[in-house]
């Protein structure tokens, strides 16, 4: 008897949240496109069932889905800024989940996107990928892009890209090894795996290139995200007489500061690191995603929703290695990097990669 | 191995070693107080992460360390209030209210970085302080007395609570109340106040670790400290609920944790073993906490919430 | 009586207390939408149409419960016994590390050995890692709540050290790309849908069994009296003879039992059918080793009530996510935002207990209500006639 009260008490209660809810977006005109959800039901008469006509030709929907945030001056900054350069030419409107961690989450926003309609829905990370090949074929109009990653599981509405992180890392180890005077060179990496390893191989492959006789200590710490463990790794790089370093991940902004502090050149990559530490970041590689991203966009409005893979090279002008206009690299220096950069494009260097 | 046994190679290791210290014996010692009068305090990392962010705005835009560090005191008072709030007044379930404030730091300190900062900026570091004399004792001297300001009072602090919880009026009153608090309460002492001033003391310092962490590392990032402050309440059980003992518990995990890097750098450690070798601190800590609980009681209210009459 | 109805008015309004916290909650959501631009009405509704709108969106909400319901029976069982398992996220890591091993084991048994096999599977690498804080408590005097928050950082590394190794996916390694993640689990170890198709797994339909099974435990078996009264008095327990130290062993290790099946029931009921890591925790659970407890708080603490309850919290999160992409604010938003409501349901508690307490002239309150507040006289030797289906 009583617990049937308690059940209504809860019911009445939800009811009353409810209703509040909905009661106020009837005066609400439907803004924001992306509000709009799914299908509304039947018993929904608010919601303005929208989305089968939408989405016109005429403006590209782009969602990105990424693990951190967007502004982390490394792995997803690089394919947000991507994609906001290509908007500079095609008329298009951006949707961005950003620091989706839980793969479960993605994996619901990834689909909810598709379910929306969006043109192009890019998961940009490689652990969205067993999600993705689910999804992928419940949507065969929505053209999914997946990164980083070399496989497009055979679907025809899903694009890879990767980046040759190695071959920017070469370059980089070059210059390390060029510009280094005690020989050892330490790396701060995150966990060994995907773009950080390539990048760190790459590395290490360009530093013995350059001088055989290298040391070139890799650390990985374990974590993507442990600032103050990467900033104690460069402090113990340091205590071991390294002159140079570089690392990857967005945890390095600890290791950069201490690079600064000790005078210890640093070489950065997925995005311009200049501006944490202007006097000793030499140079970053820096990924150009649009290079990739207006291929996919311009493929996708001609009809064509995947199948591809897609990897930003030095080549192709998708990796830039970008120096840093406050610090001078001797000419010499300079030169041998250019080589470097020519020898690979034309394969006559192997990055070891 | 002998790499390691290099003069520069130990005094890093050492110097480390205290640095990676200092967050921890910050926010150890402030739950120590919360925890000698019976309150858990499980949102350490939260109020760490609020400092951190409060204390590197506060510097990027005044240049000023202090005023960074003062920031983060602050932060620490505001949420040790609402801390005390929740465990004292509306008496919360203690082990599961203070998941909402980590939850809650981890998310909106974030949130503030993104709204006001955006793009990760360096910052103004301490300045580092060379104890005359001490320092120039050759090793030691580098390994000890070349630190940054904040390192002293951090350890500074560790006499400090000695003498507030075993000397004062103010100590034996949280003494008290977290051993017997119907006694103390029957005696006149008022359970109520001391928790919240104990509870604001802890938010306090927890609110100085995160600051003086992001102003060490002169940056901010989402998820700053990486759960330090759970590393932190351990330590208190580490220590025995004294802060001379919480002071080796967070010198231990430091060393461990450099002495750990410091191989690796060396490629003593292989890299393959990096995931594995990482489990250890945790494994020590539950081990330690074994041996600790066969010696030492905790205070007998912890975790209760004092209802008067009961 | 003009007394019973004074009670009944009361309940209805304790029943109100964590609905309104987390209100309270959701308001000042609203301010922080203000602060980004964002029109909290907007906001508002695409939460409520993310979470409870459409089918799509109920379906959502029923998978976000699922594991929240798991680890929330998980928490009410460790609670009766006066136990607190903050571990939930370490235990789903270890069921859905075991029942995955076994998965890959014995890729060719048909569903219906290898089904129960997975899931069982999670239910022993749970308990075993709720076993060990439980037998640390009980012989040791070491703090669970302590134990419980180291084992979860040996879990994530120990997931990480096994997805990035043993258990990779070959498939990755001979493309190079080191993907943390195993390979596409066997398809006979999948969930079945509860309607042939869509997203809905009989996953939520094992969550309701399990809350059922364990209110029976609770109240219907001598062992749950055995729980309860632990729960209620440790002395005079142990005084009335019941083994204390087993008993609290048992109750950490069903409840890691079951926080392991709901990270056995993530596994095999995610979209990608296979165990990945982004290298922490939450990557993986999704904090349902935290926001459970929560849920079994705004359940009040009884297997049944908590069915509900993590319905309506896992809406809170699903709603929470499609506000983000619906009016396109930060995601760190929705991770504040769960904070807030934790904070305002625990803070709550303590009003809808008051308004639960006995009157002084009710006759008619059953016992069981006051067991949440304080240890009441035990009553080890009287037979258990409450109904416990109040508290």
């Amino acid at each position: 008897m009583r617990r049937k009260y308690a059940w209504f008490a809860l019911l009445l209660a939800f009811a009353l949240v409810a209703a509040a809810c909905g009661g106020d977006d009837d005066a609400e005109t439907t803004a924001a496109p992306a509000a709009e959800t799914t299908a509304a039901p039947a018993t929904d008469t608010t919601a303005a069932p929208a989305t089968d006509t939408e989405a016109p030709m005429e403006t590209f929907r782009v969602a990105i889905i990424a693990p951190s945030a967007q502004n982390d001056l490394a792995f997803t900054q690089s394919m947000v800024d991507a994609v906001t350069a290509v908007s500079g030419s095609v008329d298009m409107e951006i949707a961005i989940t950003d620091g989706t961690f839980i793969v479960d989450d993605a994996a619901a926003a990834i689909r909810d996107y598709a379910d929306q309609g969006y043109d192009l829905v890019i998961a940009h990370g490689s652990q969205y990928g067993g999600s993705l090949v689910e999804i992928a074929p419940d949507f065969p109009d929505v053209s999914f892009a997946w990164g980083t990653a070399a496989d497009t599981f055979g679907l025809p509405n899903v694009y890879a890209y990767e980046a040759a992180s190695d071959e920017g890392g070469y370059v980089m180890g070059v210059l390390a090894a060029a510009l280094s005077q005690s020989g050892t060179i330490g790396v701060v990496g995150p966990v060994e795996v995907g773009d950080a390893k390539l990048y760190v191989d790459g590395f290490a492959a360009g530093v013995l290139a350059e001088n055989p006789a290298a040391n070139v200590p890799i650390v990985y710490t374990g974590s993507f995200s442990d600032v103050a463990l990467a900033s104690e790794t460069a402090q113990a790089h340091a205590s071991t007489g390294a002159d140079v370093l570089t690392g990857s991940a967005q945890m390095v902004v600890g290791a950069i500061g201490v690079a600064a502090e000790n005078g210890i050149l640093w070489f950065g990559t997925q995005a311009n690191q200049a501006q944490l530490a202007p006097e000793v970041v030499v140079a970053s590689q820096v990924y150009h995603w649009e290079v990739v991203i207006s291929q996919i966009v311009a493929k996708v409005q001609a009809g064509t929703l995947g199948g591809e893979i897609f990897v930003i090279d030095l080549a192709n002008g998708g990796e830039v290695i970008e120096y840093n206009p406050g610090y001078s690299v001797p000419a010499d220096v300079v030169a041998k990097a250019d080589a470097a950069i020519a020898g690979i494009i034309d394969g006559s260097v192997s990055t070891g990669g | 191995m002998s790499d390691f046994f290099t003069e520069a190679v130990l005094i890093a290791t050492v110097a480390a070693g205290i640095r990676l210290a200092v967050p921890l014996l910050f926010a150890s010692l402030g739950e120590m107080f919360g925890q000698r009068s019976g309150v858990l305090n499980l949102g350490v990392d939260g109020v760490m992460l609020l400092g951190a962010f409060g204390g590197y705005y506060a510097v990027l835009k005044s240049g000023n360390v202090w005023l960074g560090l003062l920031v983060g005191v602050g932060v620490g008072i505001v949420f040790g209030l609402i801390t005390a709030v929740m465990s004292v007044t509306l008496k919360a379930e203690q082990g599961i209210s203070g998941i909402g404030i980590y939850l809650f730091g981890l998310g909106f300190s974030d949130l503030l970085f993104q709204k006001w900062v955006g793009t990760p900026l360096p910052i103004k570091a301490f300045p580092k302080i060379e104890i005359p004399v001490l320092a120039d004792i050759p090793i030691l001297g580098e390994m000890l007395f070349r630190h940054s300001a904040v390192v002293y009072i951090a350890f500074a602090a560790v006499p400090v609570s000695m003498f507030i919880i075993n000397r004062t009026n103010f100590g034996m009153k949280i003494r008290a109340v977290g051993e017997n608090p119907e006694a103390a309460d029957s005696l006149g002492v008022s359970v109520t106040k001391i928790r919240y001033a104990t509870l604001i003391i802890g938010g306090t310092l927890a609110g100085v670790a995160g600051a003086a962490l992001a102003i060490d590392l002169k940056i901010f990032q989402q998820n700053l400290t990486n759960a330090a402050g759970f590393i932190a309440i351990a330590l208190v059980y580490f220590g025995a609920w004294r802060p001379l003992g919480v002071m080796g518990g967070a010198l231990l995990y430091g060393f461990v944790n450099s002495i750990v890097l410091q191989l690796k750098t060396l490629g003593i450690i292989p890299r393959s073993w990096s995931d594995i070798a990482a489990m250890a601190p945790a494994i020590v800590t539950i081990l330690a906490l074994v041996i600790v609980a066969q010696r030492f009681k905790p205070p007998t209210a912890l975790t209760k919430p004092f209802e008067r009459g009961r | 009586m003009t007394s019973q109805g004074g009670i009944q008015r009361r309940r209805l309004f304790a029943y109100s207390v964590p609905i309104l916290a987390v209100v309270g909650a959701l308001i000042l959501g609203a301010l922080m939408l203000l602060a980004f631009d964002a029109s909290p009405v907007d906001g508002v509704k695409a939460m409520f149409d993310g979470a409870f709108g459409s089918s799509k969106a109920l379906t959502e909400t029923a998978l976000k419960a699922t594991p929240l319901l798991f680890v929330g029976v998980g928490i009410t069982i460790a609670f009766r016994a006066n136990v607190i398992n903050i571990g939930g996220e370490g235990q789903m890591v270890a069921g859905a590390l075991l029942s995955t091993i076994v998965a890959l084991a014995m890729p060719d048994v048909p569903a219906i050995i290898m089904l129960p096999a997975v899931l069982i599977a999670g239910l022993i690498g749970g308990a075993i890692w709720g076993a060990v804080p439980g037998a640390l408590k009980a012989y040791y005097g070491v703090n669970e709540i302590l134990s419980t928050i180291m084992l979860n950082v040996v879990a994530v590394q120990l997931m990480n050290y096994l997805l990035r190794g043993p258990l990779i996916d070959p498939a990755e390694i001979e493309r190079g790309t080191r993907i943390p993640q195993t390979e596409r689990l066997p398809e006979t170890a999948d969930l079945p849908l509860l309607f042939g198709s869509g997203r809905l797994h009989i996953g939520p339909l094992i969550a309701v069994a399990a809350a059922v099974a364990a209110y029976v435990l609770l109240w219907r078996t001598p062992l749950g009296y055995r729980l309860r009264a632990v729960g209620q008095n440790t002395d005079a327990s142990r005084y009335a003879g019941i083994p204390v130290k087993r008993t609290i062993v048992l109750a950490l290790t069903l409840s890691g039992a079951m926080a392991g099946l709901a990270g056995a029931v993530l596994v095999f009921g995610s979209e990608s059918h296979r165990m990945v890591t982004d290298g922490s925790t939450a990557g993986f659970t999704g904090s349902a080793g935290f926001n459970g407890i929560v849920a079994a708080l705004f359940g009040a603490l009884h297997p049944l009530w908590t069915i509900p309850a993590s319905f309506l919290f896992g809406g809170l999160l699903v709603g929470g996510n499609a506000l983000q992409r619906a009016v396109q604010v930060p995601a760190a938003l929705i991770l504040a935002l769960n904070g807030l409501v934790v904070i305002f349901v625990v803070s709550s508690e303590r009003f809808r207990r008051r308004l639960l307490e006995r009157p002084p002239t009710s006759v008619e309150t059953p016992a069981a209500v006051t067991a949440t507040t304080a240890p009441d006289p035990p009553n080890p030797g009287a037979p258990d006639t409450t109904d416990g289906g109040e508290t």
